[in-house]
Formats: structure tokens, sequence, C-alpha cells
């Protein structure tokens, strides 16, 4: 995969996906340090969503145990580029 | 033969409808089921199906307009004899017979989509009665009319400001609770039978159920239909596409105090040792990619599902008192809509379903109701619904019924507990199963059985 | 009950009722125009004459008032007689001693007399036999109090309703529609007497209540199965008994179907079926679902002309219309 991109560009990534999965969310600014879960109400669903159609587009599988730890744009996006710079 | 496309009743609360989008042009051809056009209403942006095969006529309201139900959307022709400027009698001679046949039945027998037999070019005050309101006048004052007809005229139709219904769909609305304004009627002549009020009753349930709606929410972005709810939350609230949220909940209003004022509840709740199935699908999980995943809901509807086939009087309808049972076993899945208010549409057949197929469907029911795009047939007709608060954090949910529905089960977030297994206390994952169920069409004690079936096959989630 | 089933006619039956009635109980004995030496107009008293001889089998001039106006004299007397009255049409020459005396005396003599009497009458159309000896009139009976009015349709109401009918201290006007006599099928070789009372589902259903009777219940029963095909599930009531009317059944059907049509092969200007439609807006309105329908004849004297006379009478596709109307499924 594309290991030359840059944080922004995963951070653009991440978020054009989220608005996919969850178009209700499309006309919101979505601060890169929100809680999605207690600020945008995503529930398990949207993330299994997002996760899926970020592993199409990177290539990076998100084990269901890193779950806990992606709580906000910021979070995925940091651990995308960990993963994308690592292989 | 035209028919009109007229805006269809998804509820007894709809009065009105938006069109947002013609899916079909005129001159296009459309077989049964297929979409033609989307519309607006409080359960959000609803894709409406024909339910005969044709050619799409012409577009009698354009995109964006709001007209009541009932206000003819388009003119549809049959298939084969349709070049589309029939109506201004440019075709051929022959075809003009087509314009006098009468309906397939289920075109008119539909409570959704509902179409009707244009009136003939120069529209007659017999039109709605084509075959059999001929009644012929007495040329003076004296006895019977010259030829009178076998069968009696029936009676006419005009344009009533009252919409026409029988004395029982009258009765029936009255105990529901509904009104008839706003409902198609599918009777003779377009009068509002019980199929329509109970077809009504079930749609108006499907915009509804649960407990404990997530967190309200006015929306200041809410587009065109909205007219934002009072309660003002901090939280920013989301977008919804032909969305109507202070609509939704109105319906939701109706129906729940409908259920509350009328349905006998029992609740029962059971805490289910989920270890098993935790662990079943997070090695499951763990081997798959994303989208081969599954979320433990699935898992919860497919147990609920396998077990109804037992519990027959817990999955159908209360109709006026009676209880009529379903054969087929469609689970009504309770999705909240950010911003506030919830649908629960049907999986269709939830028992027949392999977990994978299961999840498929669920994924494709939610990223519907997230963008709009739901089935009007999947609004109509959950024999059950469950409800689960998923991760919010609650341990336990009693929900209330939707009305024609008797039941409604409900799973509370899995939480680590301490549990008593063989004399130790130790740590499982537990989530408390409850059911809430009518108390006129079961008992407590089948309740019983039916949650600990439940919580048995949730042990046993390589079964599912 | 199960006893051994014969193949009959509805004819047969009916003559087996009386020849059954006549060696019940001497006081019976037969009146009427041409029931002896010829047996019946429609052969319906073949060989009666030879077996029970003049005295109980007696012909009668063409005076319908007069022979009918004995027959109540008899019953007075103690008698059982059975009038044969050979259409309806000719009937009304012996309304006035129908309604005047047979329905009165009873309550005119407070009671110290009853009239036993039974007239059995042809009805209906179907035989090309004009205006003048086909019409169905039995919405006039029905409207006499004082009387009891009957339609057998089946073989067991044609065999087994008359001796009910004798057994009756009032008055018992049988209509037995023409097109009926002909009619063959089983029939239990000791089938005897049955309640006069009483409608009965002939067929269960639940989608509309089909309603009729005598003549018209087949046409009936055949326009249920043609439904049935479209997905309809009617449920078919043979009215059985005219006056009084069995409203408990009617009300129950309707309840359960909601909708109703009355299949009545009178004029419907003031037909039963106008009355039966009058008792379900009355005590079920709350239940319906769609306007009760009626199918009735057409208002004219009914035709000579086989086609005209066809047309004329309710057939199974205007029942299977006027079902479909019903339903919204036009």
């Amino acid at each position: 995969m594309s290991t030359a991109m840059t944080k922004d560009q995963i951070l653009a990534a991440t978020l054009e996906e989220l608005t996919n999965v969850a178009p209700d969310l499309a006309d919101e600014t979505i601060p890169p340090d929100a809680d999605l879960r207690e600020v945008f109400d995503l529930d398990s669903m949207d993330f299994l969503n997002w996760f899926t159609a970020l592993h199409r587009r990177l290539g990076v599988d998100i084990p269901e145990l890193d779950y806990p730890k992606l709580r906000s744009m910021d979070d995925v996006a940091t651990y995308l580029a960990a993963r994308l710079g690592g292989l | 033969m035209i028919s009109l496309y007229r805006m269809p009743s998804l509820g007894a609360d709809m009065e009105a409808g938006t069109l947002i989008e013609w899916v079909l042009q005129p001159g296009q051809t459309f077989a049964k089921g297929d979409v033609i056009a989307v519309v607006e209403t409080q359960k959000g942006a609803i894709e409406v199906e024909v339910f005969h095969d044709g050619v799409m006529g012409r577009q009698l309201i354009e995109v964006g307009q709001t007209v009541p139900v009932g206000t003819p959307l388009a003119e549809l022709e049959a298939a084969m004899v349709t070049p589309p400027d029939q109506r201004t009698g440019v075709q051929s001679g022959g075809l003009t017979e087509v314009l006098s046949e009468s309906l397939p039945a289920d075109m008119t027998a539909s409570a959704i989509g509902v179409t009707e037999a244009a009136p003939p070019l120069a529209p007659s005050p017999q039109a709605p009665f084509p075959k059999l309101s001929t009644p012929v006048a007495p040329s003076s004052g004296e006895s019977p009319p010259r030829s009178a007809p076998l069968i009696p005229p029936s009676p006419s139709m005009p344009e009533a400001v009252d919409p026409r219904a029988s004395p029982a769909a009258r009765r029936l609305a009255q105990q529901r609770g509904l009104s008839l304004d706003g409902l198609v009627g599918t009777g003779p002549g377009g009068a509002i039978v019980l199929a329509d009020v109970r077809s009504a009753a079930v749609a108006l349930a499907s915009g509804t159920p649960q407990a404990a709606p997530r967190a309200p929410a006015p929306s200041p972005t809410v587009p065109p239909l909205a007219t934002p709810a009072a309660s003002a939350t901090a939280g920013r609230r989301p977008a919804h596409p032909g969305l109507d949220l202070a609509a939704m909940r109105q319906a939701i209003a109706a129906a729940m105090a409908h259920a509350k004022r009328e349905i006998p509840h029992y609740y029962l709740s059971q805490d289910v040792d989920l270890t098993p199935a935790s662990d079943w699908l997070a090695q499951r999980n763990a081997e798959l990619p994303p989208e081969r995943r599954l979320l433990m809901g699935v898992l919860f509807i497919k147990a609920v599902a396998l077990t109804l086939k037992g519990f027959p009087e817990l999955n159908g309808f209360d109709r006026e008192g009676r209880f009529e049972p379903s054969a087929a076993i469609h689970v009504g899945c309770a999705t909240a809509i950010r911003g506030g208010g919830l649908v629960a549409p049907a999986i269709h057949d939830t028992d027949h379903l392999d977990l994978d197929t299961l999840m498929a469907k669920l994924r494709d029911l939610v990223a519907r109701v997230r963008s709009g795009g739901l089935r009007a047939s999947e609004l109509a007709d959950p024999t059950i619904t469950v409800s689960s608060l998923g991760e919010r954090g609650v341990d336990r949910l009693y929900g209330i019924i939707y009305p024609p529905q008797v039941a409604i089960v409900g799973f509370g977030t899995p939480r680590p507990a301490p549990w008593v297994l063989e004399d130790r206390v130790v740590p499982r994952q537990v989530v408390t199963v409850t059911l809430a169920a009518d108390h006129r069409h079961s008992d407590g004690h089948r309740g019983a059985l039916f949650l600990a079936q439940v919580a048995q096959r949730l042990h046993e989630p390589e079964n599912l | 009950m199960s006893s051994a089933m014969i193949e009959t006619t509805y004819r047969e039956a009916v003559r087996e009722a009386i020849r059954d009635a006549l060696r019940r109980d001497p006081r019976v004995f037969l009146m009427g125009e041409d029931v002896g030496r010829y047996g019946g107009c429609y052969a319906v008293t073949k060989g009666l004459w030879d077996e029970f001889g003049p005295e109980r089998i007696r012909d009668a001039p063409l005076s319908e008032s007069g022979f009918t106006g004995a027959g109540i004299g008899a019953a007075l007397g103690g008698m059982r007689p059975i009038v044969e009255i050979m259409t309806v049409n000719f009937s009304l020459l012996a309304l006035d001693q129908i309604v005047n005396n047979a329905a009165t005396l009873r309550h005119m003599s407070g009671g110290q007399v009853s009239v036993p009497l039974v007239i059995r009458m042809a009805t209906g159309a179907g035989k090309q036999l004009a205006a003048q000896h086909s019409h169905s009139l039995e919405n006039w009976y029905v409207a006499i109090p004082g009387i009891k009015v009957v339609a057998p349709a089946t073989l067991e109401d044609a065999r087994g309703m008359l001796w009910s009918a004798l057994e009756d201290p009032d008055p018992v006007v049988i209509f037995e529609h023409v097109m009926l006599y002909n009619r063959s099928g089983p029939l239990a070789a000791d089938a005897g007497p049955v309640p006069l009372a009483g409608a009965a589902i002939r067929r269960p259903g639940s989608d509309i209540s089909l309603i009729s009777y005598g003549g018209s219940l087949y046409k009936t029963l055949d326009a249920a199965e043609a439904l049935a095909r479209e997905g309809i599930e009617a449920e078919v009531i043979d009215l059985r008994s005219l006056r009084p009317l069995d409203d408990a059944t009617l009300m129950a059907s309707v309840a359960r179907t909601h909708r109703a049509l009355i299949v009545d092969e009178g004029w419907r200007t003031g037909s039963l079926a106008g009355e039966i439609s009058a008792r379900i807006m009355e005590q079920a309105f709350w239940d319906l679902d769609a306007p009760v329908g009626r199918v009735c004849t057409a208002e004219v004297p009914i035709p000579y002309p086989k086609h005209l006379e066809d047309a004329a009478l309710p057939q199974v596709p205007t029942i299977v219309a006027a079902a479909r109307a019903i339903l919204g499924r036009e």
C-alpha cells in the first residue's frame, strides 16, 4: 500500500469513509479528537462498517482486540499511520 | 389501461409526503416490485414500489412538492399497450378499449402503493365503477327503472370531505387510536376497509419501539420537512435526509401510548452467561477480515428467531383482541436513528438465515436506515421486535410492544459480572435478556420457558 | 346417520315425504290442481293417487281461493291438510284465505283454534314458462305474521321439512323451486324429519358471506367455488327458513367475514334480500367492511325466450362479479 501517505491524507481518507458509512454525519464538523461514540453516537455496526471500509481502502486490518482504543478520528488515523508505516 | 399511482400511506399518522426523486422517467418500463420514486416521510426517505409491470407515464408532480396522501403522483400504463401519450388520444383506435378494463386484483389490494384506474379520456361520473354503476334514471315518476341492473349500483363515490371508511374499519381505527385521515383505501370505490387500517397499524408500529430511545435530539440541520423538536441537548445533531424527527416522535408517541393503554404487558428478565458466545465470537472474528466479522447482536437475533419456532404465541399479531399467529418469523430490528427516533424494519424469515447472511442483511438494513431508502415492505410486517441497547451501558431494557405485535425481546449491554459456577464465584460476561409480552395471548410461564431457551441457545453459539 | 345412501331426486324426496306423512297420520291428505289422476304438473305426486286413493289425494278445481279455504276449514276441523298450489303466481288467488284466515284465526280466536295447514307451492323461473308461471314471490309470504315460510333446497330438507311442517300448529308455506325437482344426489335411505328453524352454513369461508336459499343456493355455491379459485373464501348460507329468519346465524357469519351478499331470485324492490340487508345493517353495522350487496332478478316480468330469461335471473358470473366488487377487486 501507499506508504507514502501523510498523516493528513490518512485522516482525510478516514473521514471520507466514516461519512460513507454514516452519511447522516456528512454535514457535521467532526473534531479529530471527538469521542465518536459519545459525541456522535456511533454504534458497533458503524464502527465495524467503518473499519471494513478502511480495510478495503488501505489494506489495514484492525483486529477486534484493538477496537477499544480507537475512539476518535485521531486515534484511528494514528493507528493506521503506524500500521502503514510499519509495512 | 392507464392507472394512477398515488402518494402511499405509510402509517396512520402520515398525512403528506414529499417527492424527492423520480427513479423512473416517462417512457421507462418497470416490473412489479421496482422502485419508481423516493418519497420523504417522517420515517425517512422511503422507496416506493409498484405492483405490476408497465410503463411510466406522465409525472403529475415535481420533485420537492409535498402532497397529501392519496394525491396522484404519476400515470402508469399497463405493460404492452403503452404509448405515453395515450391520454391525448393520439394512439390508434384499438387501444381505447383497454382504458375500461378493470385492474388486476393485486393492484387495488395493495395498501402501500396504491393505484387505481384512471378515468377515461373524458372523466365521467361513473368512473369508479365502470362496469356496474349505470343506474338508469326512471323516465317518469313511475315504478322500476327500465333496465335495472342485476347487481345494484354500488354507492357512488364523489369526492368526500371525510374519508370514506367501512364501519368495521372505523371501529378498528378507533380501538387503535388511529386517524383515518391520510389512509389510502383499497375497498370498493377506494373506501378505507379493515385491511387498510390493519396495515396502517403495522406501518405505524414500525416507526417506533423500544423503551428507552437513544439521545433525544432536535436538529437545526434537519432538512425540509423537519420541524425540530423542542429538547435542546448540547450535542450537535446530524442530518437525516428526508427525515422528520418531530413527526416520527409523534408516531412513536401514538403507538407507544396505545400499547401502554391497551396491551396488558408482563415482563420477565433473565441473566445469561454470555462467555461461551463472547469467546466463540472473538475467536471466530479474530480469524476473519472485518467484512466477515459478526456482531453479537446477530447472535441475539438468531437465537430469538430460532426459539420462536417453539413459541408461536409470541410471534404474530393481535387482531382486535384475537391472536393471529404468523407462520413466518420476521424479526423487527429496532434501530436507533442518530438524533432521536428509531425504526424497526423486518429481516424477513430470520430463522432461515445463517449468521453470515443475517449479518449482511443487518448491515444493509442499518446502512439504509442511516442513508434513507427503507422499503415500505420492510416496515410493514415484523412479527416480533428485538431491541438491543448494544454498548450504551444499560443493564436491561423493558420494551414496549409495538402494536399489533405481541412481544418484544430486549438485550442489555453485555458486561463482566460475578457469576456462580459450580459453587465458585467467577467473573463471566453476562447479558440480561428481557421479554415484554401481551398477557392476552401468552402467559408468564411460557415466557419464562422462552427466555430459558434463548439462554440455552446462546450457550451453544456454534449451533446458531 | 350411518345408514345406506340412495341416489334420488328432489322430486322423489318430496314425494317420499308426502307418502311418509300419509302413512304416519290418517288425518293427512293432499289437495290441489292435477295432483291426483295426472300426478302433479311437476310429477311430484305421481303414483300417490293409485296408492292412497281419491279420498286422500284430492283433485281440486281451478279455484285456488276455494280449495285453500277448504284446506283451512279442514285444519280447523282437526285434519292435517297439505294444499298444493301449482305456482306461486296462482297462489295470489288464495292470498285472501292465507292472509285473512289462515294467519289470523289463532289470534282472533284468542288461541282457541289453530290452523295446522301446510301449503306447498312451486316457485321460480328457468323452465321458459314465462311471466305468469315463473315468478319468485316468496317475499310476499315472508311479510305475513302468523305463518311460517320455508324453502328446502337440499334433498334432506325436501324429504324432512314436510313432516315438521305438519306437526307445527300454525300454517306453514313450503316453497319448492322448479329448477330443483330434477336435481339428484345421495340421500340417506332412512332420512326423516328435519327441524324447520335455523339457517345452515353450506360452505364455510372467511372473506364474504353469500346468503341465499332455494333455487339460488346452487348458483351461489358454484359462485363460491369460482371465487375460491381467485383466492376469495366465501361462506355460503342457506336460509332454509324464510320466516322466521335465523338472524343469529347470519350475524355470526357477518361478524366473521365483515361482508355480505344476498342472492335472491325475487325482484330487488321490497325483496327478502332487502329485509336481510336491513337486518344486517341494524344488527351488524359495526362489523361491516363494505356495503351489503344484493343480486336479485331484473325488475321485469320473467321473459319467455331462453336468453332473456337467463339474463333476467341471478347467475354465477353476476354473483361472482358482485362479490368481487364488495371486496374491492373489480
